[in-house]
C-alpha cells in the first residue's frame, strides 16, 4: 500500500469517526484511535497525537456556532478549564512512562464507558434549590436560552465537579481524546447543569485542554504531519456533517446502534493491550 | 457607567471559526504538496519513532515552513490550530478585564500560563 492510498483510507476512516463522534456526542477522538490502532496498524502514541490534533478543530469548529448562540456558559467553562488544563497537562507527562499494553487498557474502559454513557441518554431535570455558594460568589448561575425565553439554572457541588474535570484533564492528556463523556458526566449529573448548557460548554472547553497536552504531544513526536493531516480533516469534516443530520433527524436508534460499535473497540482495546498487540 | 461596545461572545466565536479555517487551508494546501511528494512511498506508521525531528518545536517548524517543506506546512497548519484555543483564553484575559471582573482575569491568565508552559516547556 502506498502512502497515497493509506492517506484516502485513513481520511475517509477520520471522516466516519467524525460523523460517529457527533451523531453520539462522544466526539471523534476517542473513535479514531483505536481504528487507526487496530485497524490501520498504526503505533498508539502516532494515533494519540493525530486524535489530539482532531479533536481541536471540532471542538473550535462546533465552539464557534454554539457560543455565538448563547449556549456555552463561557465563566463556567473558564473556570473548569483550570481543572482541565492542569490534569491534561499531567496526563501528558505520564502517558510517555506508561506502558503501552497499559495505556491500551485503559482506553479500552474510557470507550466501554463512553458507550454506555451515550446510550443511556440524559433526564432533564431542573432544581430549584439555592446554587452552591462558591458558585453564586463565581456568578456562575446563567440562562438557558429556550423558545419561550431564557431559562435560569442553578450550580451545584462545584468541589466535586471541578475534581471530575481535572480526572477529565488527565484522560485527555493521557489517551489523545477529548474526554467529552466524562466532561459532560461531571456537568449534567453532578453540577446539574442544563444538559444543552453542559454538551456545548465541554465542547468548549475541549479545544483548550487538547491544547494544554499539544505541547508535550509535539516535543515528543507524537504528532506526525503526514498523519495527523488526513486524520484532522477528515475528523473535522465528518463532525459538522454529522452536526447537521443532528438537527435534522432523530438518531435514538442510530445512537444506540453507534454505542455497540463504540463497546465494541472498547473490548478490542483492552484485548490486544492484554495480549500485548498494540 | 459606560457599557462597552464589543460584544465577548461574538469575538471568541469569530476567533475560533477563523483559527480552525485558516488551520484546514493550510493543512490541506500542506497535504496535496506532501502526497505530490511521496505519495508513492510507503507508509512508516507502524513503529513510533518521534519523527520528524526538525518539527518538534514550533521555532523550527516555521524555519522549514520558510523553505517550503511540505510536511513544515503541515505542521504549521497544526501549530494554528493549537494556537487557536490559546488565543481564545488570552482573548478572554481581556474581556474579563474590560467587565473589570478581577477573579475571572485571575482564572483565565492562570489557564493561559498553564497553556503557554506547556507549549515552551
Amino acid at each position: 500500500m502506498t502512502l497515497l492510498t493509506f492517506t484516502l483510507i485513513v481520511g475517509a476512516a477520520s471522516l466516519l469517526a467524525g460523523l460517529l463522534g457527533a451523531l453520539t456526542g462522544l466526539g471523534g477522538g476517542v473513535v479514531i484511535v483505536p481504528v487507526l490502532a487496530i485497524a490501520m496498524h498504526v503505533d498508539l502514541r502516532y494515533a494519540m497525537g493525530a486524535s489530539l490534533v482532531s479533536v481541536i478543530a471540532t471542538s473550535s469548529g462546533a465552539a464557534a456556532a454554539y457560543v455565538r448562540e448563547g449556549f456555552s456558559n463561557i465563566r463556567i467553562g473558564m473556570f473548569l478549564e483550570v481543572a482541565t488544563t492542569l490534569g491534561a497537562v499531567l496526563g501528558a507527562y505520564l502517558t510517555s512512562h506508561m506502558p503501552k499494553p497499559a495505556i491500551g487498557v485503559i482506553f479500552g474502559v474510557v470507550l466501554l464507558y463512553s458507550a454506555w454513557a451515550s446510550m443511556r441518554g440524559h433526564k432533564p431535570g431542573s432544581q430549584d434549590a439555592p446554587s452552591d455558594p462558591w458558585a453564586q460568589k463565581l456568578r456562575l448561575e446563567g440562562d438557558l436560552p429556550t423558545p419561550a425565553g431564557p431559562r435560569h439554572y442553578h450550580v451545584y457541588h462545584l468541589g466535586f465537579g471541578f475534581s471530575l474535570m481535572g480526572v477529565a484533564g488527565i484522560l485527555s492528556g493521557l489517551l489523545g481524546i477529548g474526554s467529552g463523556a466524562l466532561k459532560v458526566l461531571a456537568m449534567d449529573r453532578v453540577m446539574k447543569i442544563p444538559f444543552k448548557v453542559s454538551s456545548t460548554t465541554s465542547n468548549f472547553m475541549i479545544g483548550v485542554t487538547a491544547a494544554a497536552s499539544a505541547g508535550l504531544y509535539l516535543h515528543r513526536g507524537y504528532i506526525d504531519p503526514g498523519l495527523a493531516m488526513p486524520v484532522m480533516l477528515g475528523v473535522l469534516a465528518g463532525s459538522l456533517a454529522g452536526a447537521r443530520i443532528l438537527v435534522k433527524a432523530r438518531v435514538r436508534t442510530l445512537r444506540i446502534v453507534f454505542s455497540f460499535v463504540i463497546a465494541a473497540l472498547g473490548v478490542q482495546m483492552i484485548y490486544e493491550g492484554l495480549t500485548g498487540r498494540l | 457607567m459606560t457599557k462597552t461596545e464589543i460584544n465577548v461572545d461574538d469575538i471568541v466565536s469569530s476567533i475560533l471559526r477563523t483559527g480552525v479555517i485558516v488551520s484546514a487551508l493550510i493543512v490541506a494546501a500542506g497535504g496535496i504538496w506532501y502526497l505530490a511528494q511521496h505519495g508513492a512511498q510507503l507508509p512508516a506508521y507502524a513503529r513510533f519513532a518521534s519523527e520528524p525531528s526538525d518539527l518538534l518545536s514550533p521555532r523550527e517548524t516555521l524555519r522549514e515552513a520558510e523553505h517550503f517543506d511540505s510536511q513544515a506546512i503541515i505542521m504549521a497548519g497544526l501549530l494554528v490550530l493549537i494556537a487557536t484555543p490559546i488565543l481564545r483564553v488570552a482573548f478572554l484575559v481581556f474581556g474579563f478585564a474590560l467587565e473589570k471582573d478581577w477573579t475571572f482575569v485571575g482564572v483565565a491568565a492562570l489557564v493561559l500560563s498553564v497553556l503557554l508552559f506547556s507549549i515552551g516547556h
